[in-house]
């Protein structure tokens, strides 16, 4: 089997194997408690956050661990949002682009169901924000935070965040970064005033989730108080995960210039040479400002669902923003705000490990399916559309 | 149901040369009967399809920029849910 959805799990690292297991062991214990084994804990998460905090590039006291990266999306957004509302000054604004993940949107949507004003800015073919609507928004008063991801998560384009950056600042308003589709990848991009990331992408244990939350940041707890994480996120911390988390983000990110060159060429060889071997076939996404592991395409006349069940039949685990494919029944909002076609849609993202072998395997056995599936889904055999 | 003349009040395109019905069909469906039907007409003249998956609001327009025919817009078909889409063939 040929795993190809990375970007939705990466098979754990194996450092972070090994932190577990060490956790299990000596890391299991109360944090905040004084006797021995609680301090031996707390050791261990405030290594956790020291060691973290270096790679996000923060102090240690500005970064907590949270339940999942959409736990710590939600605090980041809904934190600042509770700290700028008052009953005197009413009610404030949220900008977001329209290629957010759907944590950050239902984030959103959430304080605009409580009262706040959202404006969602939108973003070219590639999946690029569109930065003088995103600029022009921040503008608009009582702005409290603005919400742009390091690169998106479905087709790889990588943000203007530097560009957004300056603006915010020069705006007083927070940048909150989702960096979810990039940490352990890329560096952090400068200028951000919250960051999120979530382990099971690069590597960790499922359940852990990181918020970096800038000193000079406005932020108050959304939810009932809790004195755990800098009282920010409620709730026993998940240490050995969270352990296990923090080493597969060190692997990560001393891995990242090899795995970079190595996964830029494979999704490359996807990118140039699909839409040769398949007629009506796009490929999605900036070609060279983008992640090195996403490759994301459209097949024009097919359904989604069967050619993610047609290549796991083949063997090869892909995922698909398809609607047909998806939980809800709606497409991909991030190919809709593209304009692009949301039907016959496979991403493809690439675990560290993967072979040019498995690449190879791929590019021969997609056309194949795409014939036989254009052949028989509801079509005329002898279709003169393609 | 809303009727067809209902769909042409509140679209202000040309009158569409041919109408496909793609209402309940899911995408690609709507999609492969566009292509498949476009044929049938004049180049020049407006083909309109009914369709109430949401997706034909992405890939309509998307599929008539990725074939060069001429995406003219779309109308709702309030009361009922769904929309006309019209689509001048270019070639």
């Amino acid at each position: 089997m040929v795993y190809f959805d990375a970007a939705s799990a990466e098979p754990i690292a194996p450092a972070a194997k090994i932190a577990l297991r060490a956790a299990l062991e000596d890391g299991w214990a109360d944090p905040v408690r004084l006797h021995r084994e609680g301090r031996q804990a707390r050791l261990l998460i405030d290594q956790a956050r020291e060691r973290t905090a270096a790679l996000l590039g923060c102090r240690a006291d500005e970064v907590s661990f949270t339940g999942s990266g959409t736990q710590a999306v939600h605090l980041a957004v809904l934190g600042v949002v509770q700290a700028r509302r008052s009953p005197a000054r009413g009610q404030v604004h949220i900008v977001a682009s329209a290629v957010e993940h759907s944590s950050v949107l239902n984030a959103a949507a959430f304080a605009e169901d409580a009262g706040s004003a959202v404006t969602i800015t939108g973003v070219d073919s590639a999946g690029r924000a569109d930065v003088a609507a995103f600029v022009d928004a921040i503008g608009r008063d009582r702005t409290a935070i603005a919400c742009l991801q390091s690169a998106n998560h479905e087709v790889g384009t990588i943000q203007p965040v530097p560009e957004v950056a300056a603006a915010c600042q020069a705006a007083g308003v927070p940048l909150f970064v989702d960096a979810a589709a990039s940490a352990g990848r890329m560096p952090p991009p400068d200028g951000w005033s919250l960051l999120t990331a979530s382990a099971h992408k690069f590597g960790g244990p499922p359940g852990v989730g990181m918020l970096a939350v800038r000193k000079a940041v406005r932020w108050k707890p959304p939810l009932p108080a809790d004195n755990r994480e800098g009282r920010r996120v409620p709730g026993f911390p998940n240490l050995p995960a969270i352990l296990a988390a923090v080493a597969a983000l060190e692997e990560a990110h001393a891995d990242r210039q090899a795995a970079d060159s190595a996964l830029r060429a494979l999704t490359g060889q996807i990118r140039d040479r699909l839409p040769a071997l398949v007629p009506d076939c796009v490929v999605h996404g900036d070609p060279v400002d983008r992640l090195p592991h996403i490759v994301t395409f459209s097949v024009l006349y097919l359904d989604g669902e069967a050619l993610v069940i047609e290549l796991d039949r083949a063997g090869f685990a892909v995922s698909s923003g398809s609607a047909c494919a998806s939980d809800t029944e709606q497409p991909s909002h991030v190919l809709a705000a593209m304009g692009a076609l949301t039907h016959g849609n496979v991403r493809v993202s690439m675990p560290r490990n993967t072979t040019e072998q498995s690449v190879t395997e791929f590019l021969a056995a997609v056309p194949d399916i795409v014939s036989r599936l254009r052949g028989s889904v509801g079509h005329r055999e002898q279709s003169d559309i393609w | 149901m809303t009727s067809p003349r209902d769909a042409e009040s509140t679209c202000a395109a040309p009158k569409p040369a041919l109408r496909i019905d793609a209402l309940g069909k899911k995408c690609p469906l709507p999609i492969i009967m566009l292509a498949e039907r476009i044929g049938q007409i004049a180049i020049g003249n407006v083909v309109e399809v009914l369709a109430d998956d949401p997706a034909t609001k992405t890939d309509v327009p998307a599929w008539c920029g990725l074939k060069s025919h001429e995406f003219l817009g779309a109308a709702d078909l309030a009361p009922t849910a769904g929309w006309a889409y019209r689509v001048r063939r270019s070639y």
